[in-house]
């Protein structure tokens, strides 16, 4: 990390609960939020970011084999993601970008889903009225649709009612680059007057495929937000724990109805923008590998080894269970077949549209045009 | 603490003879009240109510929650909106005047026309964007534009346009209760301009895709919708005083286009000429004439003529009647399909 004090990777006021090294960090303000923590809680988010991160391998490896079309690595961002999307309760409603793999499996999306967008055989892949909801590829979009939404949850009388089974939070989650953009400034002035209950979840991860943070800010990123009359904190992306802890803070506020909240994760983005980017062509291996070292699942590792809390036999299960998803990634995504040719013209709208209709038929006479007299092509 | 409003606010019944912006007021006061899930968002449309008075009186009697006025920015009124219609409300968004829609555009053809197709129809966005749009009305610029057919050529959006009172009374309503995104679009032009409305009407009978025969005819088919459609009427008036019948089509709708509707009178006619505010080129008008030419080849006596906008930005107030279709280019039009 840099130790500019200004510059918007620093360093400095970075919350931090969990060491590089795995030694726990006291931290006056957000101990209190990681206190429930036990140890069976910590090695579930150990055991996710396992998963996630042999998803994310296996994912890469099938592109190369054209078995996708396309995929965007979350390698690297495990920490952050699954720290923050377990500090998030059942009713609880997030808005990703297109890389938030650890969080869709929190929150119980089945991660060979993720890849029916990137097989291109659907545009979505899973059922977004459970709280998780579509991928946004146009850069910050939906940071505008996290917010509108919160904006009703407010509207149903879901917030600060102090029942914790009702109270609900909304969370966005979006990189460094997308913050540039006007909809993610807006969101924050529609939050801020609305008073919305929403955490904006930044991952700067350094990159916008080849451009560094520093074409999109020049001090760091979560300092925009009092501007906007939201509080801000910034956070080690990669100590899952932290992450989980200001998650929590955040989330909490919404739910009793102070507003929304702004957290930038410091982070890495370890893989390349997509399978189609080429990162040597601006960036150093030596800073890959500075990164590397600073990895979030050996921290969690660490931490659980230092205090006796990693038996060999749970690696083991949990290396098994690693290996069983990537088998069953790969059996599942080669088995994904595209919908049948028709379906096309299925859900362009809710209700009949002329226009449709008539391309649909005229489609449907034009492939029967091929038959011969028997039925067969 | 809950936020829907408790209060409850008087509809208006029976027949009364309305300006087209009091219709769409009294249809959107009836929408409030009748489904605690409408609300209404833009800029100044709170105690202002709209710089062209259209949600007057709707803030005092349905309350901030409910009739909000949004920050000065339109993308974030559409891209809030696609949030509020996800949680179950039906957003009705006021963008300003035409000209300022297109911070908003990224929104509405990137997310709002998509997601239900996205999500293979699990999601569904009851959104609608009303537009005042058109010209004649001495604006500078940004002010007087029509910019229908971008969102048209969205596959997605439902387009419609009211050209009367009564009508923009049922389509608001109509509108309002589509599942599907809607782009409104109101005549400002004729804004003040008085008919009789039937406030006990229900919700758009014809619903939300179909023209209709505005004027019967034997001669020319002329398709107009929104603003046009009153001088389309004029000019079958002016035409009729000379011998020549003309029918007039409102198309009421330009998503989807209503070709059956179209064409049958075109049938009848042999003749067409299609009438928008909007520049010609590319417009509704290619699009008709291109349907007519398929459906009708051999009914036409002559080929389908546009009358619209040129293709240049919107023109000085001083001069906007040189580039508005008028009655007198539709008479023209109408008498060079006559003649050929």
């Amino acid at each position: 990390m840099s130790h500019d004090p200004t510059g918007p990777l620093s360093d400095i006021g970075l919350v931090q609960l969990l060491a590089p090294t795995g030694e726990r960090v006291h931290d006056e303000r957000f101990d209190t939020y990681a206190a429930d923590l036990t140890s069976d809680d910590l090695r579930t988010m150990y055991r996710d970011m396992v998963l996630v991160r042999r998803f994310d391998r296996e994912a890469t490896a099938l592109q190369r084999q054209g078995e996708l079309a396309l995929f965007a690595q979350c390698e690297g961002q495990e920490g952050a993601q699954i720290g923050s999307a377990h500090a998030l309760a059942a009713q609880d409603q997030v808005f990703p970008s297109y890389r938030e793999h650890g969080v869709a499996h929190v929150r119980g999306i089945d991660l060979p889903d993720v890849l029916r967008l990137f097989r291109g055989v659907d545009q979505g892949g899973w059922d977004p009225t459970h709280g998780f909801h579509l991928y946004t590829l146009v850069i910050g979009s939906h940071v505008l649709h996290a917010t509108g939404y919160a904006m009703g949850v407010q509207r149903d009388g879901l917030v600060g009612t102090g029942d914790p089974a009702k109270d609900t939070t909304t969370i966005v989650y979006f990189g460094d680059g997308s913050t540039a953009q006007g909809d993610v400034n807006e969101a924050m002035v529609f939050a801020a007057v609305n008073h919305a209950p929403v955490v904006f979840f930044c991952q700067n991860n350094q990159w916008a495929i080849s451009e560094p943070t520093s074409r999109q800010a020049v001090r760091p990123i979560a300092d925009r937000a009092p501007g906007f009359g939201i509080p801000s904190v910034r956070v080690d992306g990669n100590d899952p724990v932290a992450c989980y802890a200001v998650t929590r803070w955040a989330a909490q506020r919404a739910r009793d109805g102070q507003g929304p909240t702004f957290v930038e994760a410091l982070t890495y983005r370890m893989g390349a923008h997509t399978t189609s980017d080429d990162p040597t062509r601006y960036r150093t291996s030596e800073e890959e590998e500075t990164w590397r070292r600073r990895d979030p699942i050996d921290r969690l590792r660490a931490h659980l080894v230092a205090s006796g809390e990693l038996s060999p036999a749970f690696e083991a299960e949990v290396a098994q269970a690693a290996d069983e998803l990537g088998e069953r990634i790969r059996t599942q995504v080669r088995a994904m077949q595209a919908p049948a040719k028709a379906e096309i013209f299925e859900h362009v709208y809710a209700t009949a549209h002329s226009v449709v209709d008539g391309e649909r038929a005229w489609y449907t006479e034009y492939e029967r045009s091929f038959l011969d007299a028997e039925g067969q092509r | 603490m809950t936020m829907t409003s408790e209060r409850t606010a008087p509809v208006a019944t029976g027949v009364q003879r309305l300006p087209m912006a009091k219709a769409i007021n009294a249809g959107l006061r009836r929408a409030l009240a009748e489904d605690d899930h409408v609300m209404l968002m833009g800029e100044d449309i709170g105690r202002l109510g709209g710089v062209f008075r259209v949600t007057d009186g709707l803030h005092a009697d349905f309350g901030d929650t409910r009739v909000v006025d949004t920050p000065l920015a339109e993308s974030g009124i559409v891209g809030t909106a696609i949030g509020l219609a996800l949680r179950g409300y039906r957003p009705v968004c006021e963008i300003q005047f035409d000209g300022f829609i297109f911070p908003a555009f990224d929104q509405i053809t990137t997310q709002l026309a998509k997601m239900h197709y996205r999500s293979r129809g699990r999601l569904t966005l009851p959104v609608v964007i009303r537009v005042p749009f058109g010209g004649a009305i001495g604006a500078i610029e940004h002010h007087s534009e029509s910019p229908e057919v971008l969102f048209a050529h969205t596959a997605g959006l439902r387009v419609v346009s009211p050209s009367t009172p009564a009508e923009a009374y049922t389509m608001i309503r109509q509108a309002i209760a589509s599942p599907d995104p809607v782009l409104f679009f109101e005549p400002k032009s004729r804004y003040w301009e008085k008919g009789e409305v039937d406030l006990d009407a229900p919700a758009d009978p014809l619903g939300l895709d179909k023209a209709r025969v505005v004027r019967p005819g034997t001669d020319v088919t002329v398709v107009a919708y929104g603003p046009t459609v009153a001088t389309a009427l004029k000019a079958a008036d002016a035409a009729a005083a000379e011998g020549t019948s003309i029918e007039v089509v409102d198309l009421r709708a330009i998503s989807p286009l209503d070709v059956a509707t179209v064409a049958e009178s075109v049938r009848r006619t042999g003749r067409c000429v299609v009438v928008h505010e909007a520049p010609v080129l590319y417009g509704v008008g290619a699009e008709v004439a291109a349907r007519v030419t398929e459906e009708c080849f051999y009914s036409l006596e002559a080929p389908v003529l546009r009358v619209g906008g040129f293709h240049m930005p919107y023109p000085v107030a001083k001069l906007e009647h040189e580039y508005l279709p008028s009655l007198d280019r539709v008479l023209d039009a109408v008498d060079r399909t006559m003649g050929f």
